[in-house]
């Protein structure tokens, strides 16, 4: 309860913000029809036309809200094509495509991991990959995932691999890195006396590895995986830019094609609630697990 | 008692022990010209001054450090042969147990690496809990016990696979005055009911006297054994011995030793 005043206050600093935004970039366009009609505007006119356009350049928050329940509840309850009518989640509708957005992550998300952890077992056991594989990881996240993606979205098109697994690929291109730097410093925690120890009863490197490191490294690969989920939605977006059927990035980019900034930024928030739904389902095995394991979180 | 001592195989033998680390600045001299016999069933207390040093020493016998030249042999083998076949327990200053095991699961933790069977390790875990008075904690978690009692569990974990030597690195350095008396007391105990062979780093005087039958005084730069003093004690040994006046001498010479140590600095 005592947080909910700074969280409220902040909410509103932002709600007041974005208003006093829509309406000073939206002032433009209203003033110049205004003129063409040869009509008066008086601020308080103004302000209620900025706020009311049907293809506004900031539409304002609860044109976005009643949007975003207008393609969520309403397209559910009372579309031809919605579930009530239909059993199936209307493909005019966010959640669809949202599903299909959590679904290539999700699957990108535990490839990008997978690879993420492997590599980083690698680069902790082996000298070579230590000094060789790190340049490599680094530059692959320098490369902009915009060019990238259309490229590999196509070639794999070219070999007949189309759908969830091309999205896949690239979330996991994004976020098996994060995975890699975490895990890396996480199976190199374990201090010098705790190998020393392993050392005097003459443990394996194997044994060192599943016995001290990989738990010792689970804090630092849910730090990791947080980060890492995010960047695989953004990487599943992009992805889903170029190509049609489901998906939260066809509908952005559908939206962009035909103006509707209002459905754009809708798109936007099913985004977010998705991002927001992901790093915190994370967060909760994250809690689970390290409680579990005895770390204090 | 002392005599019988003496007549005991040696377990431990060091001759003209050298190691040269090289620091970012030079060689450092971590060790010079060290020669020591511990014979079986000793309690050989190492004291002196950081950097004399005690630990590398140590850490020699256990082969976690490997000397310039000299020779060193522990039950007849070379260090790396004596830890293959499992010779000696160590214990560092802090438990080290892991927090995601239980106290049971920690003290396993070294059978299940050499090896042993499921009913042994379960046996021996029993058993050693015992051992450190530590019986019914085995469910526990390391942060459940106090500091105390997490040192007793590495100690019974160093104890579990049944090493006739134990190594202890300043295994009561981070322990309040109290625990650390009563844990001296208890690894007595545990010493006279085992029979084994005790090598102790240590920081105090008291500590050293009271564990030890005998007390190998180091000084540093280089690192170098300045005096070897036998204990008159047996092994039975109350806390009253600490008032005796033989105690008091044995810990003023050690305190000499210390001083003198420090003077040719």
């Amino acid at each position: 309860m005592r947080a909910l005043v700074p969280v409220l206050t902040v909410v509103a600093a932002i709600l007041a913000l974005w208003y006093l935004a829509a309406i000073w970039l939206n002032a433009d366009w209203a003033r110049d029809q205004a003129q063409r009609a040869g009509a008066d505007l008086p601020f308080s006119e103004l302000v209620s036309q900025t706020l009311s356009q049907e293809r506004p350049k900031l539409p304002a928050p609860h044109q976005v809200a009643q949007e975003f329940h207008k393609l969520t509840w309403e397209e559910e309850t009372e579309g031809r094509r919605g579930f009530v009518k239909s059993g199936s989640f209307s493909n005019r509708g966010l959640i669809h495509h949202a599903l299909a957005t959590l679904t290539a992550t999700a699957f990108g998300f535990v490839i990008g991991s997978g690879f993420g952890i492997l590599l980083a077992v690698g680069i902790v056991h082996n000298r070579a990959m230590d000094l060789s594989v790190m340049p490599w990881a680094i530059a692959s996240q320098t490369v902009p995932i915009v060019a990238i993606a259309p490229m590999i979205i196509v070639v794999l098109n070219s070999v007949g691999v189309a759908g969830l697994i091309p999205k896949a690929i690239i979330a996991a291109y994004l976020s098996f890195f994060p995975v890699v730097v975490g895990m890396v410093k996480g199976l190199r925690s374990p201090d010098a006396m705790q190998t020393d120890l392993l050392r005097t009863w003459n443990a394996s490197g194997f044994q060192a590895l599943m016995r001290l490191r990989l738990p010792s490294s689970v804090p630092f690969l849910f730090a990791s995986l947080k980060v890492g989920i995010a960047a695989a939605l953004v990487g599943t977006i992009v992805a889903e830019l170029p190509v049609g059927g489901a998906g939260l990035g066809t509908r952005l980019l559908a939206g962009s094609y035909y103006g509707q900034t209002i459905q754009i930024w809708a798109t936007l928030i099913a985004a977010a609630l998705l991002a927001l739904l992901m790093v915190g389902a994370v967060g909760l095995v994250q809690r689970l697990t390290l409680k579990r394991m005895g770390f204090r979180a | 008692m002392k005599d019988t001592l003496s007549l005991a195989e040696p377990v431990i033998e060091a001759e003209g022990l050298n190691l040269i680390f090289q620091a970012a600045d030079g060689p450092v001299q971590a060790l010079r010209d060290v020669s020591l016999t511990i014979r079986k069933g000793e309690f050989v207390s190492f004291i002196g001054p950081s950097g004399c040093g005690k630990t590398t020493f140590l850490r020699c016998i256990a082969a976690l450090e490997k000397p310039s030249s000299g020779r060193l042999t522990v039950n007849g083998l070379s260090p790396e042969a004596a830890r293959q076949s499992r010779a000696y327990g160590y214990v560092f200053q802090a438990a080290g147990l892991y927090p995601w095991r239980t106290i049971a699961g920690n003290i396993r933790l070294p059978l299940e690496i050499m090896g042993f069977s499921r009913a042994d390790q379960a046996e021996r875990v029993q058993r050693v809990l015992e051992l450190v008075d530590l019986q019914g904690f085995g469910k526990k978690f390391p942060w459940q016990l106090s500091g105390g009692m997490q040192q007793r569990a590495s100690i019974a974990r160093a104890l579990a696979f049944d090493a006739d030597i134990l190594l202890m690195d300043e295994p009561f350095g981070a322990l309040d005055e109290i625990v650390r008396d009563r844990l001296n007391e208890e690894l007595l105990k545990l010493w006279a009911a085992t029979g084994k062979t005790v090598g102790f780093v240590t920081h105090s005087i008291p500590e050293a006297v009271y564990l030890s039958t005998r007390i190998v005084v180091m000084s540093p730069r280089p690192g170098r054994i300045t005096d070897v003093i036998e204990s008159p004690f047996g092994r039975e040994r109350p806390l009253e011995i600490r008032d005796s006046p033989e105690f008091l001498a044995i810990a003023n010479r050690v305190r000499e030793g210390l001083r003198a140590g420090h003077i040719d600095e």
